[in-house]
Parts: structure tokens; C-alpha cells; sequence
């Protein structure tokens, strides 16, 4: 098979289209296949290679992030990695671009740098708990559908594609998913009040912005996180805002 | 090279409690003062670094990604074992560390595994109290699943995510610790050199990915959590990043590296479908609870799979593994696929295949039983092949998996390095020639949370800390080296593309270092790999510059030690000369066709000595000994 490309390419801070042929590409090849080959003849003729991210190329790590005619990891269901050359007709003009939220600036050419997404969760999105001896699991037992609901939640893969999805940038998906997923276990309720109102108030320091439900995010999801979290996230949020807010972390003795 | 494992004395049971009762420990005021470098944010790094820097030593942790959530380690899938015996079907730590012994066909230490096996249940109890949601029977109780090699069913997992679930706890009380500034976080960030200065391991130099910038970092202690080196076949079931270079460079400085050669072929991997494939993704092992495997009994059979009768099938594992069947650990399993392909009987293009069948399991539970267990890997298969398992078996190959070989250490974790240790799928420690499937996330996590932060501690405890930082001389003189290294890569502007040179290398060393080994293979791959390597460094390109985010030259640099890498894996499969778990010599086979263990010879563990640029690498041995497990001839037929 073979495509036109148009590729977005940026080194510093300004960027532009530019045009690739690849050809002889294998239907069974995967997109990023696709640009290996590309970054090979690019390579091979002189050319420089299109820097984009991955890693486990198996829609498990949420390193590939591309924007594919105009969608997030090309808009099938599943991650950018999980495309196949076969779903594109041959002869097709492909547009690829980075993530585009202001929260996620471009490092070079189509990666980003989605490192706001770690400083929320560091605000907030765990349990706090010690490493050594605990008690018996079994002697906390947790109903399936209730693990199942927090595992469905916790898929997430960190990816971004809902943020980039989003017209204003929000990153509320993803907020929602781990707050979810730790509120729903009955393990999160200590911090449950806490961690929500950290993680809102991070999140919107971060620069991601405010939510207008178009629900772009849920379906650009790769991991289908449904945008029921989202609702779930806004009801405790607000509850953690109606109590007095009480630093209850602030009032301990510092370890 | 003095190889003291530090074992210490008294019944195997004792030894993990007494050990830990008399270690030097640092006092929670004087902690601060450590600085440890951990490298790596795996299930092994992660779990280290969040447990030191809660313990209140300073910690600074690194990793290639963009964030330490997505280490390889995210993508196991299959579970992780710990011998709760909730089954009551008879577990106990010390049937799994037996089973681990006996998989790992006896040629690892016995107080580590057994260390492993008493860990295993903490690390239940310490993930479920961080909130990651294993899968719960009906009545709430955690539910378990049984996995190849074993006659238990011991194996907790998260639908098809359990490394994920695993990973993104141990993410979680990283990012905690580093929210509440105990631990420096370096993202794309690359270990190119280690430090050492009076024999201690002080420090590392890495490259900011993003930036260029060569920087260094000084500590007390470094630990090594980088994971395994089954990319140096290029096509493995690892993710594109993982690499040799952290241990491989260790090893340059003065670590031992022990049985490079220990590599594990997994034997359901998606075969290979054309030159650009990049990856070989990896079914999970969990398919051959209920999965058939099969090839047709008619060599170069072109019926399809459905239309062939259940006469002219040949389930080969079941007829000649009674016993075990289908699940057979999985040297074996792969074994016998090649075998099969071998004689002419694979499947699919090149012949390289063989059936997994779920039309009995299907016919049996029902479709939404069998859904229930494997729906998303089932659309998995579909989405990548483009076949459905629902209505044609699937077709697997076995693929480069998992690196048993690593950094040699001691019962503390130590390399051959003062102050450097290696943990996780780095080390060589726990599995022998072979891993039973779900026991790795197991020795990661026991590594990381149970073991270092308290032996790490008796090593710091008797050295100084603070008078060694980044102004020293040896610092300067590394960074310079690794300066040198980029701008050499960089100036070759030869006409091959790295990857072209990695998928060469790849298939020599599976053709030679593959499912099995053999003297002229092996020698024929020493023969060839200095040809490869000048290639490399007078014919490869790698373009654009230093100072930016260059996939290519972080490709390249990994694939200059993934050549040298090679080399010590020819020689220690050489100089083996036994079978014994995945390193299968041709010469040394039974008449049946299994392994030949040679334990008056080899029940030892080999480490190689790096003896300078250009020179053969000196070979010692740790042996092993054996009280609680004595060796027997591996049997899963009967
Ligand atoms: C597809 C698949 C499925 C699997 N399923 C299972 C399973 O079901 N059960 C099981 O027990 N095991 C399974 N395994 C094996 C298991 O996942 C790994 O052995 C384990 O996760 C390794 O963890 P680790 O922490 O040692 O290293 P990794 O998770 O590989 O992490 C390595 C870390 O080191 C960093 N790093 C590496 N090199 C450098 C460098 N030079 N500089 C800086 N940082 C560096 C990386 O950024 C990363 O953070 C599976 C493996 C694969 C490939
Ligand atoms: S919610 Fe979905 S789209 Fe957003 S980061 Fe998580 S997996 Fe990616
Ligand atoms: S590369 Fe890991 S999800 Fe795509």
C-alpha cells in the first residue's frame, strides 16, 4: 500500500505541516510500523526522521499519542499503537499531529510532554500506605462488581487522548478515573474527601481546562472509561468543598 | 573475581528473619543523610524507590519514559503468585519455592528463592492496601487462577492487567513520596555510565532525552531496577525501550554479569507477520488453561484448521506430556513448537506456527465463560491478525520473553560492586535457567518493597556518607567519556539505519541463541558479531544532532551495547555445556529429546568478568548448593 502523509514537524516553539510519500507499506504493518518505515527511507535518504513516542506497542503503556485525521489515536477504539495499515484505504492522504492542549506543550515534532498528568496524581491520587506487614485481604472482603467497577476505572492508561479530545483541554476523564477508582475500594475512603479536592484544584492549576460535557473525552478513550466517573468526581468534589475544608495531613506530626 | 553470596546460616525457614534481625540499620534522623539512585520505575524500581524514601533516605529515581507509570512492567498481563493457599489446595511457601526451584530446573540459589516464596503473601496484602482492585469471588474474597508448571492454582491477577493494576500502585506511593519531596523524579532520563570512585559505586551519568544535556548524580548507593535484555533478538514480546545498556555498563565497570545466556522463549506470542514488524505481542500464558494446542498430523496440511477431523490432529503436548498437558512449563512448550514447525508441521506463513484451539473450551463453558476469561485478549488477536479465535484457532509462535540472566548479587542484593545493587528482572537471581509464568511481578515486588529498603540499609550503615558529590574528579572524567560516546555516534554518517543493523543482529542470535543452541551455532554467532559490530560503527546513520530529543541516536546507543551483549550470551551458551531449563544444547539431550542436566558439572551459576575492550571476558562460578530441594530430573509427563 501506499500514503501521503502530512505530518506536523516542530523543533522550538513554532511548527508546520510538511508532506511524506511512504510506499510498499504491508497491511498487516502497524501505524507506527508505518512511520518506522517512513523514519527508515527519511534515514536512508538523508532525511530527518519524525520523532513520535511509544513503547509497548500493545495499547497498554499510553506512551503513543498521536492525532490521526483530526482524532485521537485515529478514532477506532484502541490506542494509536493498535492501529493496522489495513483499516486505511490504500492511496490515502494521512494527517498526523501531536496532542494539542495547553497543558501538554510539544517537545519535538509530534511528542509532548504530558508530565502535568503525573503532578496530579502526586497531589493526591493514592493511599498512603507504608511498605511492610499488613492485614489479611480476606478479612476486608470486597464485592466483585465493586472490584470490577474500581478496575474499570483504574484501566486508565494515562494517555492523554481525552484531553487532546477535549475543545477546552479539560483533563477531567482522567482526574475522574483514579479518583473513582480509589473512591469506589473501601481502602480510599480515609483520604477519599482529601484526595478529591487535591486533585480538582491541581488539575486546574495545571492549565487543563474547565468541563462544558461535550464528551469527546469518553469517546476518544482508548480504555472506554466511561464519563459517569466524571459525575461521580463532581459529586464528591462537591461534598469536599460543602465541609469545612480541615488539612487533616497538616495536623498531623510531619514523619 | 571473589563471588560471597552472603548466605546466611541456619535452616533454610530462618534464614530471611534471623538475617534481618542482625542487619546494621541506619536511624530514621540519619536517613536524609543517604542518598540512594534508583534506577528504573518498574514493579522493581518503583517499589524500592517509594519504600526507601518513605523510610526517609533521599531518593532519587530515573527512567527513560515520560513518566514512571508506563515501565514495561505495565504490560503483564497474565498475574502474580504468592502461596496464600486460599484454595486449600495444598500451597505452602515451601511448595512455591520447590516449584520455582524445580522450573527454574535448579540453577538458582535456594535462600533467595525461598526469601521469594516467604515474601509472596506480603505483597498481596501490601497491594490490596494501596488499593489495587485484584479480581473477587462472589463472596468478596480475592479470587486466584492457575498458571504453567504448577499443580496449584495460587496466581491473583486483574482481568488481563495485573501488571498494569501492580505498576499503577506502586506509581501511586512513588508519586505520593515524590508530591511530598522525597524522591526526585528524573523522566526521559538515560543512564549512559555508572561511577565509581575507591571501589564504591558513587554515582551515574545520564543523558536528558529531551534536552541532550550529559548530567551527573552523585549518592551513596545505586540500585539497578532497568529490567531485561530480551530486545537484543530486536523482535521480543518486550516493549521498543528496554534495553542491556544500564547492567551492560555496570558490567563494564567492574559487575559481574551472570548466565547472560539464561533467556526465556515464551511460547504464545502472535507470529511474525513481515520486515517492519516491530514487536511480537504476547498472549497471554492464561490461554492454555483452556486452549488447545495442536498442528495438523499431515506435514504442509492447507486445509483449513476447522475441516481438519480430530484424528488428523496432533495434540502434541498432551500426548506426550500426560501429565501436564498443555501446561507444561514453558521451555518446554516452546520447545516442542519449534520441534513440530521443525518437522514441517507448523501452520501459517513460513511454517512457523501452531494452533491454540478454543473450540472444545468454548463447546464445554459456553461463550460467555470462556468470554469472561479472555474476551479482550480474543479481540486482541483479532485486531492485530486479523482473524477471530471465536470461529479459527489462533495461531501462535514462541518469542524472546523474559532475561533470567542478569547482574550477579548476593543474598543482599549487592552486585560485585560495592554500593551497586540490581533488582527486578536486572538481577539474575531468582528464577534460574527458567521462570514459572506470574513469578516475576512476585520477585519484583518483594525485591522492591521487602528487600532492599531493609538490606540497603546495612550497607550504608557501615560507609560515609555526604563526602563524595559530583565536583569529583571522576565525575568529570565520565561524563567525558559519555560526550565522547554521542558525538562518535553521531559523526559515522554511514548509509544503514539502525534498525536495519538490530533486525541482523536479532535474527543471528535467534537463530543461534534461540530455542536451542548448538557448539557450531554458537560459534558461527562469535564468528559473525564483530562483522555486525563493524558495521555498525563504520556504516550506520544516525542523524540529527545531541543537543535535542534524537530517537535515533538513544536507538543507536543501546544497539552498540546490545552488540557487545551478544557476545557474552554466545560465550556463556558455549561454555554451558548442558541443557538445562530454556538453554537447550543440542548436544546434551536425553533420547526422548528433553534437556540433559549435568549437575556434578554445571550446578553452578556463571558470572563474566569484563577484562577490557577486546579481550574475552574471564568466566567464575558461585555453586550451588542443594539441602532443601535436591535436584531431580525435571518430569512433567507422568
Ligand atoms: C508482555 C509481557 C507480559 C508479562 N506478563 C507477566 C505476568 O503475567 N506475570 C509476571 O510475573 N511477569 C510477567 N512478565 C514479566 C514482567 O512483566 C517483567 O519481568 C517485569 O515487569 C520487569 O520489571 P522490572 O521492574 O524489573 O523492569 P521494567 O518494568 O522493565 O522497568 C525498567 C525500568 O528501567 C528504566 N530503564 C531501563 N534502562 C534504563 C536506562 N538506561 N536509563 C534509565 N532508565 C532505564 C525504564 O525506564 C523502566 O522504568 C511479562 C512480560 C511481558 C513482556
Ligand atoms: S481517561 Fe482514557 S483517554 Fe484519558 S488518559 Fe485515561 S485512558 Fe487516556
Ligand atoms: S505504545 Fe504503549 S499504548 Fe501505544
Amino acid at each position: 500500500m501506499n500514503f501521503s502523509l502530512k505530518i506536523w514537524r516542530q523543533d522550538g516553539s513554532q511548527g508546520r505541516f510538511e508532506d511524506y510519500e511512504v510506499s510498499d507499506v504491508s497491511a498487516d504493518s502497524s501505524f507506527l510500523e508505518m512511520l518506522d518505515q517512513l523514519n527508515d527511507q527519511l534515514t536512508e535518504s538523508g532525511g530527518d526522521p519524525v520523532a513520535f513516542d511509544s513503547d509497548c506497542r500493545e495499547g497498554v503503556c499510553g506512551t503513543c499519542c498521536l492525532v490521526i485525521n483530526g482524532r485521537p489515536h485515529g478514532g477506532r477504539g484502541g490506542t494509536t499503537c493498535q492501529l493496522y495499515m489495513r483499516h486505511f484505504a490504500d492511496g490515502e492522504t494521512i494527517t498526523i499531529e501531536p496532542w494539542r492542549a495547553t497543558a501538554f506543550p510539544v517537545v519535538r515534532d509530534l511528542v509532548v510532554d504530558r508530565s502535568a498528568f503525573d503532578r496530579i496524581i502526586q497531589s493526591g491520587g493514592y493511599i498512603t500506605v507504608h511498605s511492610g506487614p499488613k492485614p489479611e485481604p480476606n478479612t476486608m472482603p470486597i464485592e466483585p462488581e465493586v472490584a470490577e467497577e474500581a478496575l474499570d476505572a483504574a484501566s486508565c492508561i494515562g494517555c492523554g487522548a481525552c484531553v487532546a479530545a477535549c475543545p477546552n483541554g479539560a483533563a477531567m476523564l482522567f482526574t475522574a478515573a483514579k479518583i473513582s477508582h480509589l473512591g469506589l475500594l473501601p481502602q480510599g475512603q480515609p483520604e477519599r474527601m482529601e484526595r478529591v479536592r487535591s486533585m480538582v484544584e491541581k488539575m486546574e492549576d495545571e492549565g487543563f481546562g474547565p468541563c462544558r460535557n461535550y464528551g469527546e473525552c469518553e469517546a476518544a478513550c482508548p480504555k472506554d472509561i466511561s464519563i459517569k466517573f466524571i459525575g461521580r468526581m463532581n459529586r464528591d468534589y462537591l461534598r469536599a468543598t460543602m465541609v469545612e475544608p480541615y488539612d487533616r495531613r497538616g495536623k498531623m506530626k510531619p514523619q | 573475581m571473589k563471588l560471597d553470596a552472603k548466605i546466611p546460616d541456619g535452616p533454610l525457614e530462618d534464614k530471611w528473619t534471623e538475617h534481618q534481625e542482625h542487619l546494621r540499620l541506619v536511624g530514621p534522623r540519619n536517613r536524609a543523610k543517604y542518598r540512594v539512585l534508583v534506577i528504573g520505575s518498574g514493579l522493581a524500581g518503583a517499589s524500592a524507590a517509594a519504600s526507601m524514601a518513605a523510610m526517609g533516605y533521599k531518593v532519587e529515581c530515573f527512567c527513560f519514559q515520560d513518566t514512571p507509570r508506563r515501565a514495561h512492567s505495565i504490560a503483564a498481563q497474565g498475574g502474580i503468585n504468592a502461596s496464600k493457599n486460599y484454595r486449600n489446595d495444598g500451597d505452602s511457601t515451601f511448595r512455591l519455592f520447590y516449584d520455582t526451584q524445580k522450573g527454574g530446573d535448579y540453577r538458582s540459589r535456594e535462600a533467595n528463592v525461598y526469601r521469594l516464596a516467604e515474601c509472596s503473601t506480603k505483597i498481596i496484602d501490601q497491594a490490596v492496601a494501596q488499593g489495587v482492585p485484584f479480581a473477587r469471588e462472589y463472596g468478596g474474597m480475592l479470587a486466584n487462577r492457575s498458571f504453567g508448571g504448577v499443580l496449584v492454582e495460587r496466581t491473583f491477577y486483574c482481568r488481563g492487567e495485573t501488571g498494569q493494576q501492580l505498576l499503577l500502585g506502586a506509581y501511586s506511593a512513588l508519586a505520593q513520596e515524590i508530591g511530598r519531596g522525597h524522591v526526585k523524579m528524573h523522566t526521559r532520563a538515560e543512564l549512559l555510565d555508572l561511577v565509581i570512585v575507591d571501589g564504591r559505586c558513587r554515582g551515574i551519568v545520564t543523558r536528558d532525552l529531551s534536552t541532550g544535556a550529559v548530567e551527573s548524580h552523585a549518592a551513596e548507593a545505586v540500585v539497578l531496577a532497568t529490567g531485561g535484555y530480551s530486545n537484543v533478538y530486536y523482535l521480543s514480546t518486550n516493549a521498543k525501550g528496554c534495553n542491556v545498556t544500564a547492567t551492560w555498563r555496570a558490567y563494564k565497570r567492574g559487575a559481574g554479569y551472570a548466565n547472560p545466556s539464561f533467556q526465556q522463549i515464551h511460547p504464545t506470542s502472535i507470529p511474525e507477520a513481515g520486515k517492519y514488524q516491530s514487536k511480537l505481542t504476547l498472549m497471554s500464558e492464561s490461554l492454555r488453561n483452556d486452549g488447545r494446542i495442536w498442528v495438523p498430523r499431515q506435514a504442509n496440511d492447507e486445509r483449513s484448521p476447522s475441516s481438519i477431523p480430530e484424528k488428523e490432529r496432533y495434540y502434541y503436548l498432551e500426548e506426550r506430556y500426560p501429565r501436564y498437558g498443555n501446561l507444561v512449563p514453558r521451555d518446554v512448550a516452546s520447545r516442542n513448537a519449534k520441534q513440530v514447525c521443525d518437522e514441517g508441521l507448523g501452520v501459517g506463513p513460513g511454517g512457523r506456527g501452531v494452533f491454540l484451539d478454543f473450540r472444545d473450551a468454548i463447546k464445554q463453558h459456553g461463550e460467555s465463560t470462556i468470554g469472561g476469561r479472555y474476551s479482550n485478549l480474543f479481540s486482541m488477536y483479532e485486531r492485530i491478525t486479523g482473524d477471530s479465535p471465536w470461529n479459527t484457532p489462533m495461531r501462535i509462535y514462541p518469542a524472546p520473553h523474559y532475561s533470567m540472566g542478569g547482574l550477579w548479587v548476593d543474598y543482599d542484593l549487592m552486585t560485585t560492586v560495592p554500593g551497586l545493587f540490581a533488582i527486578g528482572e536486572a538481577n539474575f537471581s531468582d528464577h534460574g535457567a527458567n521462570r514459572l509464568g506470574a513469578s516475576s511481578l512476585m520477585q519484583c515486588l518483594a525485591d522492591g518493597y521487602f528487600v532492599i529498603p531493609v538490606t540497603i540499609g546495612d550497607y550504608l550503615s557501615s560507609n560515609t556518607a555526604g563526602d563524595v558529590d559530583t565536583s569529583h574528579a571522576a565525575f568529570a572524567e565520565v561524563e567525558n567519556d559519555v560526550r565522547q560516546r554521542v558525538e562518535r555516534l553521531l559523526s559515522i554518517d554511514g548509509s544503514e539505519t539502525v534498525a536495519d543493523i538490530h533486525r541482523d543482529l536479532g535474527r543471528l542470535i535467534w537463530d543461534t541463541n534461540g530455542i536451542s543452541r548448538s557448539r557450531q551455532g554458537l560459534e558461527r554467532a562469535l564468528e559473525e558479531l564483530p562483522t555486525l559490530s563493524d558495521r555498525f560503527w563504520n556504516n550506520v546513520r544516525v542523524p540529527g544532532h545531541g543537543a535535542q530529543l534524537n530517537q535515533s541516536l538513544e536507538h543507536a546507543g543501546r544497539l552498540a551495547d546490545f552488540l557487545e551483549f551478544a557476545e557474552a550470551m554466545c560465550l556463556d551458551a558455549l561454555t554451558r555445556e548442558e541443557s538445562c531449563g530454556c538453554h537447550f544444547r543440542e548436544e546434551h539431550q536425553t533420547e526422548e529429546g528433553e534437556a540433559l542436566r549435568d549437575d556434578e558439572n554445571f550446578a553452578h551459576v556463571a558470572v563474566w568478568k569484563y577484562e577490557g575492550d577486546g579481550q574475552r571476558p574471564s568466566r567464575h562460578v558461585e555453586p550451588l548448593e542443594f539441602d532443601a530441594a535436591p535436584p531431580t530430573q525435571r518430569n512433567y509427563k507422568t
